[in-house]
């Protein structure tokens, strides 16, 4: 018995017409040259951060720098590649709420444990 | 399955979304914590060994040790990682437009560019271990092995995934309404690809 049976057995109100199995996409997903654009990016991105560790800059400022390229690789194949800029909230959230824990974990740890990220 | 949603083959969901999609980003969350807490591991304890080898370059006792890290290597493989994702999402791009021969080339593209990713590491963990790192040499042996390990672990998995996926597309079974199931490996595979984003940087790149 599918759900929508079960609401008519009930007497629930009918919910609106959604498609079966609905894959959750809030919006249409980017085509192939989209996807060879980003690539582009990813690659160019990586080239900078193999360049900047060569380069002879402050620690601090060769730290914050490679954490920003790496994070915004991390957002574009997620965003993108994982269609989470696309997809239904549900699934970012379930995603972010991970991430969320794992840095609050190795906050905890760092404070506990003690010691430097870098 | 005789109430099945038409087309689909699977029920309807009181969310409205497919349970293996909802299932597949569930098991992303949970593995955010366990690739989280084997970096944390790493970055906290990789500057405490007792002993040689280490990662960078460094004076211990008075004598100096070269650093094991292979950066333009690493970074070839880190690169082939990446083009790896381009190649997948353009697999899944490919099947949901119907065309099944660009999908089957695609995967297995992307299977042969996790295949040389893992080829890589495998070199690199015999290098290290013949400069002297093991699992229990010290802690940055034990920790730098069981993170890379179990990445290299998800990588082989990811491979035999897409493998999978060729073969049932060879035997007709995947067709343009069974993308999920490309979908679904896609994800698996780019979020293994955003764990060595985080990994090259914070363990390769970032010395302390």
């Amino acid at each position: 018995m599918t759900l929508s049976e079960l609401r008519k057995k009930r007497g629930a109100p009918e919910r609106p017409a959604e498609p079966a199995a609905d894959t959750g996409h809030r919006e249409k997903h980017p085509g192939p040259l989209e996807y060879a654009q980003i690539g582009v990016v990813l690659a160019i991105v990586t080239a900078i951060e193999v360049g900047i560790y060569y380069l002879d800059m402050a620690h601090g400022l060769l730290v914050a720098l490679l954490i920003g390229l790496s994070l915004l690789k991390f957002s574009l194949v997620v965003l993108w590649f994982m269609h989470l800029k696309f997809d239904n909230r549900v699934y970012s959230s379930m995603f972010l709420f991970g991430v969320f824990l794992a840095v609050l974990i190795f906050l905890v740890a760092l404070s506990t444990v003690g010691g430097k990220l870098v | 399955m005789e109430h099945a949603a038409a087309g689909s083959g699977h029920l309807e969901t009181s969310t409205g979304l497919d349970n293996r999609k909802l299932l597949m980003w569930l098991f992303l969350g949970s593995e955010c914590l366990f690739f989280g807490s084997l970096i944390a591991a790493y970055l906290l304890y990789r500057d405490r060994s007792l002993g040689p080898p280490f990662p960078s370059d460094r004076v211990f006792n008075g004598v100096h040790y070269e650093g094991l890290f292979d950066i333009p290597f690493t970074s070839v493989s880190a690169f082939v990682l990446l083009m790896s994702s381009v190649t997948m999402v353009l697999a899944l791009a490919a099947i949901q437009r119907g065309n099944r021969r660009s999908m089957q080339v695609w995967l297995l593209t992307t299977a042969l560019l996790g295949t040389l990713f893992v080829s890589g590491q495998a070199y690199e963990f015999t290098v290290f271990h013949r400069e002297g790192l093991s699992l229990g040499s010290n802690l940055f042996g034990t920790t730098f092995f069981v993170l890379t390990g179990f990445h290299g672990a998800h990588v082989t998995i990811g491979v035999l995934i897409l493998l999978s996926l060729l073969a049932m597309s060879f035997q007709g079974r995947i067709q343009q309404k069974d993308s999920l199931n490309v979908e679904l490996a896609g994800l698996y595979w780019h979020f293994v690809d955003v764990v060595w984003i985080v990994i090259f940087t914070l363990v390769y790149l970032i010395q302390p």
